[in-house]
């Protein structure tokens, strides 16, 4: 069971992100939150230093959304087109970064149930293939690398001060 | 480079599982491409090839001797790409705590038309 405030986020199948958040709100706020533009504005990305000068959201099915970030001259942009609204209860559209983060488009799914005055917010992102899931789940060094490089990333971490002692293990 | 470039390159370059062995190998430490032909049972030309494209990520570095050209791994590109689950956690974990307020002044702003509708149906 997700408790409030917590942000919960693991691999479900072969190729897909499962993101649980609960809200003390009903449902019908959170929906109108995350679909009106003027109020996705206010508190999607929209910290730590990052403005949200794009937020543009055509909100019916083959509608297109584009959001963009920027901060100190860096700039994330993303956006999609609608594919299924149910008003309170369901958002179907697809995503795709301007950055390559991960190959091809994702389609996500995000789904608002209430119980007892709370809001259970479930986003699910299905990507292309297990592939590319794996490589945004774990960073692209997990996809495919054998077991003996699991420790990889770890040696790299340590790189930058002294040279690592440690050996990949690799098989011969 | 762009950033949006930098990170093609790099999930090209480590697309190969080869190219991935070469780099967790040159993670103990520099090698000469003969260093490296040997246990991957590859030609020299071979490896010269996947070494390029590491190369030309960015992912290594090769020293400009002519007689033993020395590979070296650079943790720069590798930390960039690998940082992208982290970067979606705090993306969405600072959203949602600027949610959780937006949506205190929300349900303020409902009760009180609630209330004010309630008044009104009674009279």
């Amino acid at each position: 069971m997700t408790t409030y405030g917590k942000l919960e986020i693991v691999a479900r199948g072969d190729n897909e992100i499962v993101m649980t958040r609960v809200f003390d709100a009903p449902r019908d706020l959170v929906y109108q939150a995350f679909t009106r533009p003027e109020l996705v504005k206010r508190w999607l990305g929209a910290f730590g230093g990052w403005t949200f000068p794009v937020c543009e959201m055509d909100l019916r099915v083959g509608g297109k959304y584009r959001w963009v970030w920027r901060k100190e001259g860096a700039e994330m942009g993303m956006g999609g087109v609608y594919r299924e609204i149910v008003p309170n209860e369901r958002i179907v559209s697809t995503e795709k970064f301007d950055d390559p983060w991960y190959e091809g488009e994702a389609l996500g799914t995000i789904t608002f149930v209430e119980k007892d005055g709370k809001t259970t917010l479930t986003q699910v992102v299905r990507y292309e293939s297990k592939k590319v899931r794996d490589s945004v789940l774990a960073g692209p060094m997990a996809s495919g690398v054998e077991k003996s490089y699991d420790k990889l990333a770890e040696i790299l971490a340590t790189m930058s001060t002294k040279r690592s002692p440690q050996k990949a293990g690799r098989k011969s | 480079m762009t950033r949006s470039d930098r990170l093609n390159a790099t999930f090209t370059a480590l697309s190969d599982p080869t190219r991935r062995a070469i780099l967790a190998r040159l993670a103990t430490g520099e090698a000469s491409v003969m260093d490296l032909a040997k246990p991957f049972d590859m030609s020299q030309p071979a490896i010269s090839k996947h070494l390029k494209v590491l190369e030309r990520a960015g992912l290594i570095s090769r020293g400009r001797e002519a007689q033993r050209r020395l590979s070296r791994i650079e943790a720069k590109p590798l930390a960039e790409a690998s940082s992208w689950l982290e970067d979606y956690r705090r993306f969405w974990e600072g959203s949602f705590r600027n949610l959780d307020e937006l949506l205190e002044e929300m349900k303020a702003v409902k009760q009180k038309a609630e209330r004010t509708k309630r008044k009104g149906e009674v009279r």
